[in-house]
């Protein structure tokens, strides 16, 4: 028990470390933006003092500048919060979609860095289920990472959400490379160890060029 | 002669920004935001030094600096980014990299590094 808790702990905070690295990478990014935008007001300000005209429009067109990095990092800060408390319950009811949408998100850099577009299709109503968030997105960012590899020419992931019966399906799509030789590395270990702990089931399935995880909706009745 | 910079980032709304500051300060400034295009313009060109981010799409400033570090070994670079693993740092200071620098930049800091490589660029 203890070796499976290690192990388990071990490949969340993976995750974890993975998406705050991310966060903050972008975070750093939206600083040195403000930054530069207050640099070169102190270098107007300068021109000023010595007499050249500013023209307002270009404070205008600063001042906007700013704000769209605020309300960029606001969205990723919510992003972060949302990941965050996804934690404070091992288990508890969600809906799928919600939890599709952030992953998405938060993998929005890892996706725009290998040139893919990831593209969250959600149920037409919720999907909820009662799981252990946190896992289950570690789950569902381990398939998604694999996927944008195995994307293919069109660079296109779609995160389809369904129901079926007494379970949940998500349905990664679009995978035109996936090969025997990626099938070798996938699912490995950490995948595997997370489905047991989730009570959940991965298919790979080469012909149609897609991966499906198959969700409980009551983790404790499965 | 005023240095000869090419800035590389994806991040378009830094690029054009910085690119004026230092262009204000009588500096030659080309900009691209992708590794791919600044291998073409480092062959077609002659620049003191590439500022260059560490991730980018398609290819990563790390595998930009290798291939550039490979067809001129003297060529100067200098890493601009959010945040760089020690491990990377360690290995971009291997290659040769003149500096690994952290975003936001501090300007006056990213000038002295500029005029160093312009000097290096002479003397090599």
């Amino acid at each position: 028990m203890h070796a499976e808790f290690k192990r388990d702990a071990e490949v969340g905070l993976q995750f974890f470390g993975k998406m705050t690295a991310s966060i903050s990478h972008e975070i750093k990014n939206i600083l040195a933006i403000i930054n530069e935008n207050a640099g070169l007001l102190e270098d107007l300000a300068l021109m000023a003092e010595r007499g050249a005209a500013i023209e307002p429009q270009r404070l205008t067109n600063m001042s906007q500048a700013v704000m769209k990095q605020v309300r960029r990092a606001d969205t990723i800060i919510a992003n972060m919060n949302r990941l965050a408390h996804s934690a404070d319950e091992s288990i508890r009811t969600i809906d799928l979609n919600d939890l599709l949408q952030l992953l998405a998100a938060l993998s929005a850099r890892f996706a725009s860095i290998r040139g893919i577009s990831v593209l969250p299709k959600p149920s037409e109503g919720p999907l909820k289920l009662r799981t252990s968030p946190f896992f289950l997105m570690n789950l569902l960012w381990l398939c998604l990472d694999f996927a944008m590899d195995a994307a293919g020419k069109d660079k296109v992931v779609e995160l389809v959400a369904q129901k079926s019966e007494a379970e949940v399906q998500v349905f990664f799509k679009h995978l035109d490379g996936l090969g025997s030789t990626a099938l070798k590395r996938f699912p490995a270990e950490p995948e595997k160890n997370l489905c047991d702990l989730l009570g959940t089931e991965l298919k790979v399935n080469a012909g149609d060029r897609e991966i499906i995880v198959r969700i409980a909706e009551d983790i404790e009745n499965n | 002669m005023s240095e000869k910079v090419l800035i590389v980032d994806d991040e378009k709304d830094f690029l054009e920004i910085i690119a004026e500051r230092l262009a204000a300060r009588g500096m030659e400034v080309s900009t691209t935001t992708s590794a791919e295009d600044a291998l073409n313009m480092v062959e077609e060109n002659t620049y003191d030094v590439v500022i260059m981010d560490f991730m980018m799409p398609a290819m990563d400033g790390f595998k930009a600096l290798k291939l550039m570090k490979a067809r001129q070994s003297g060529m100067q670079i200098i890493l601009l980014t959010g945040n760089v693993p020690d491990e990377k740092r360690r290995e971009a200071e291997a290659f040769g990299v003149l500096d690994v620098i952290e975003k936001p930049p501090d300007l006056r800091d990213l000038i002295r590094k500029i005029k160093q490589a312009k000097r290096a660029q002479s003397t090599d």
